[in-house]
């Protein structure tokens, strides 16, 4: 394993063992209709509260994916998972019935593990208001993925670039796109640099989740710093909603849908061999609600993983 | 990135749809226009049961904020204010949505440390501007009638 500036290639890959996606009724209603592999009833499922079901959503994707991958809890040496509530409680509440080894994560959108539109991010529900065409809509889903040995599984982690925190002063809370694509390209460029390759290398691009405005300003800013995505390049947040169908503006948002969208489509279309060399890139806007209040700008941070499917060859360094 | 914050901002800017107010402005004023006509034929159904004016005012007012106040129980009102934006807003029916749905929302809470205290966590500052703003005005009425106007 070499790590350079965050840049990590392994000498042995993990493999994706199994993977399952949970959506709501709405995200199971657009472009990935009949992919996920349950769909959440209405606003909370039967359950008592938002933060109850967000619960029951993790759990469903993590006991999904287990039974897929053939393994049970027992077996699985460490848990890595995160949301966006204080404390993380989606995922600690979720997973304390399966006595894994845990280790909670939070990096916004960028946790690729799950996400349920949290409360402390939104008006309620029933507030009669106006979107600006700008915002996003956190989605409401869930993703898990087992990792195991190479090549135990069809899809390799052949490399990973952790990023860094980018910060270009956007303090449009509506405007999360524009505040994670500089993250994108920081992360993109720089695993292009090290490993010295260019999007024409890989057969899909994807970032979750920067919406269309974001995605319009990273290919555009990927062209400027000379390393053009060339239709390479498709964002999770389009891929989950159907704009022109489904109310959503600028796309889809919230860990969860990037999460859904790599679980319910881009690993089948790997493992299949329809895909074979995938970059996916899970942004985050670090957006606190009380640092924006006080004058704070939102941060971005953009993690890439390199995806291989195991009928691909080749290191990525 | 070669970028100033700055260059950065106007990109933002430049690639960031607008409101799109050919839609909105007519949807404003029909719907809010809706609700101000609805206000007024209450108003004359209630004056012509000899009501004063004054009355008539305040019957009014709760009429329209009960109705929210169903609407927004049932689901139906967020719907309506999707497209009436400031028109569904800026009359009393919005002050009451913004007091009912947060109210709907912090239920699992309970009655004390959710309903209750996170009630007015969206229409707080209304009330306590509005409050002020009142305030205000009456001591200009005051200081101009003790000078010798009248209003």
């Amino acid at each position: 394993m070499k790590n350079r500036r965050g840049v990590i290639c392994f000498k042995n890959p993990p493999s994706i063992l199994g993977y399952a996606a949970v959506a709501g009724d709405m995200e199971a209603n657009g472009p990935l209709k009949g992919k996920f592999d349950k769909v959440f009833q209405g606003d909370m499922d039967g359950e008592k509260s938002f933060e109850k079901a967000e619960s029951k959503m993790q759990l469903f994707a993590a006991k999904q994916a287990l039974k897929k991958a053939g393994l049970s809890p027992d077996e699985i040496d460490i848990a890595f998972a995160g949301d966006l509530l204080n404390q993380c409680i989606g995922t600690n509440y979720g997973l304390r019935e399966l006595n894994i080894p845990f280790a909670g994560i939070y990096g916004a959108c960028s946790t690729m593990a799950e996400s349920a539109s949290e409360r402390q991010f939104r008006f309620p529900l029933e507030y009669g208001g106006q979107r600006p065409l700008t915002a996003q809509w956190t989605a409401t889903a869930a993703g898990a993925v087992v990792l195991g040995k190479q090549n135990e599984g069809k899809v390799n982690v052949k490399a990973a670039c952790v990023g860094e925190i980018i910060d270009y002063q956007i303090k449009d809370m509506n405007n999360m796109g524009a505040a994670m694509a500089p993250a994108a390209v920081n992360t993109i460029t720089k695993f292009f640099k090290s490993t010295k390759t260019q999007a024409e290398d890989y057969d899909m691009i994807l970032t979750g989740d920067l919406g269309q405005v974001g995605s319009a300003i990273l290919s555009q800013i990927m062209d400027k710093e000379g390393y053009p995505l060339k239709g390479k390049h498709s964002d999770c947040g389009l891929l989950l909603f159907d704009r022109q169908r489904q109310d959503v503006h600028s796309g889809g948002s919230g860990c969860g849908c990037s999460a859904a969208v790599l679980c319910a489509d881009v690993l089948k279309r790997l493992e299949t061999g329809k895909l074979k060399r995938v970059l996916f890139i899970a942004t985050g806007a670090l957006m606190s609600p009380t640092a924006n209040q006080q004058g704070e700008s939102i941060p971005g941070v953009a993690h890439l993983i390199f995806l291989e499917g195991n009928i691909g060859h080749g290191n990525c360094d | 990135m070669n970028m100033s914050y700055k260059e950065y901002g106007q990109l933002v800017k430049k690639m960031s749809p607008g409101s799109p107010i050919y839609k909105t402005f007519p949807l404003a004023f029909l719907i809010g226009g809706t609700i101000c006509s609805v206000g007024e034929a209450l108003r004359l159904w209630l004056s012509s049961m000899n009501m004063s004016k004054e009355e008539c005012g305040i019957w009014v007012s709760v009429i329209l904020i009960f109705i929210t106040a169903v609407l927004t129980g049932f689901g139906v009102f967020h719907k309506i204010a999707k497209f009436g934006g400031a028109g569904t807003f800026v009359p009393i029916t919005g002050f009451a949505n913004a007091v009912v749905s947060p109210a709907l929302e912090f239920q699992t809470e309970g009655f004390i440390l959710g309903v209750s205290s996170k009630m007015f966590i969206i229409a707080g500052p209304v009330i306590v501007y509005g409050t002020i703003a009142a305030m205000a005005s009456g001591i200009i009425c005051y200081i101009i009638n003790c000078l010798g106007g009248n209003i």
